[in-house]
């Protein structure tokens, strides 16, 4: 069964606005209620999935950060960025230093009050879709600073996606916590969820 | 000049304007009235050669008036010698002069006296908060201020919260006993 053209047209549209700087890729969306299949002349140009699953898949392989580093964890974070540990390996090693080039706030160290500011305004300042690591026990809860100058975690501001434990952190914690982090991605239903009338309007047209 | 002729000449030239003199391993410490300050300020600086300011300080005397006390922390290159000048304000004049024209690092000293005891200081160039935000509404290291914060709302601004104290690391409580019985992590639970 291959796809009628109009719905290809639809589907590449869509693709192309949420694919912004990434690689050139060609997508097709097929609704889950379709069966894979493959046809002799185009097979092997032409990649079959979920339009979700592509989206994560190019989403949660480059995850340019916002290193938000506020204390002794941002020095761990610069060695989780270096050579020896090598965050490349996981594409977040384009840390971007303008918020609106990132996709994940990694929130490295105490946020004080004062700064508390600064951190909620460059996190509303970074483009949708975006998420925030809580970095150590000061970002995630305020650690060893039971004191009126210390917001007691940064989750008191921000949604937080993944806390990590430590004072600081070792790099592998980080790592593994992005790890965790691309693990959320790769669940989440944003398509879906975002845009359900689009999403029906694509499987009408290939029913 | 040594460091003895130096404060024996501080000693005669304001004789009656210095009101205590006590001396501890080498250092010598200087009780002056508020209103005295810039005229020794300079004569330090000047004639005896304390061309080093090396911190300003204020103590909360909680209790007692008058309440607050300010000390400066003079150092002379010349010869290696400390000075330490202290006065006394009081709650209700709550100000004293600025020297930051005679040590321009007295500025941000001042103003970090400012953020944290409240203590104003006159025709000081830029007299802000320094580590809390502006429009802060409190002095956090007076004695009466408790140490998990009292809340703040600032729309647009900041705020805080009172922060949770139970179980904290280095959080001690109120007792007759020893410091090292009071922290939380020597003490059992129900102490």
């Amino acid at each position: 069964m291959s796809l009628p053209v109009r719905s290809i047209h639809l589907c590449l549209s869509v693709a192309g606005f949420r694919l912004r700087r990434k690689c050139a890729l060609l997508l097709f969306a097929v609704p889950e209620i379709l069966p894979a299949a493959y046809d002799s002349k185009i097979e092997g140009n032409v990649i079959f999935t979920r339009f979700d699953a592509a989206l994560n898949w190019v989403r949660k392989n480059s995850l340019w950060p916002m290193p938000m580093g506020l204390a002794c964890c941002a020095i761990e974070l610069m060695a989780t960025a270096a050579s020896r540990f090598d965050i490349a390996r996981f594409g977040a090693e384009v840390m971007r230093f303008s918020p609106r080039q990132c996709d994940v706030m990694i929130v490295a160290g105490t946020v004080t009050y004062k700064m508390a500011l600064a951190v909620k305004r460059i996190y509303e300042q970074m483009p949708e879709p975006k998420w925030v690591i809580a970095m150590g026990a000061c970002a995630s809860t305020g650690g060893m600073y039971r004191s009126y100058a210390v917001l007691q975690g940064i989750d008191q501001l921000l949604p937080v996606d993944v806390y990590i434990s430590g004072c600081p952190p070792r790099p592998e914690a980080l790592l593994a916590g992005l790890m965790k982090l691309q693990e959320k991605i790769s669940r989440e239903r944003s398509f879906r969820n975002q845009k359900p009338e689009l999403f029906e309007k694509i499987e009408e047209a290939l029913i | 000049m040594i460091a003895q002729e130096a404060l024996a000449s501080l000693s005669k030239s304001f004789e009656g304007k210095i009101e205590g003199k006590t001396e501890f391993r080498g250092e010598t410490t200087c009780t002056i009235a508020a209103s005295d300050l810039r005229e020794i300020a300079r004569f330090c600086r000047d004639e005896l050669s304390f061309d080093y300011l090396l911190d300003i300080t204020s103590i909360d005397n909680f209790g007692e008036e008058p309440r607050f006390e300010i000390a400066y922390e003079l150092y002379s290159m010349a010869l290696a010698a400390h000075l330490r000048l202290k006065l006394k304000v009081s709650e209700e004049v709550g100000a004293v002069d600025t020297v930051s024209d005679i040590w321009p690092t007295a500025n941000w000293h001042e103003r970090e006296i400012y953020d944290m005891m409240g203590i104003k200081f006159n025709d000081h160039p830029d007299l802000r908060r320094i580590l809390m935000w502006d429009g802060y509404p409190f002095f956090p290291l007076r004695k009466e201020f408790p140490l998990e914060g009292l809340p703040s709302e600032m729309p647009d601004v900041a705020f805080t919260k009172v922060t949770p104290m139970e179980g904290g690391p280095f959080v001690t409580r109120p007792s007759i006993a020893t410091s090292k019985d009071r922290e939380p992590r020597a003490r059992p639970p129900e102490l």
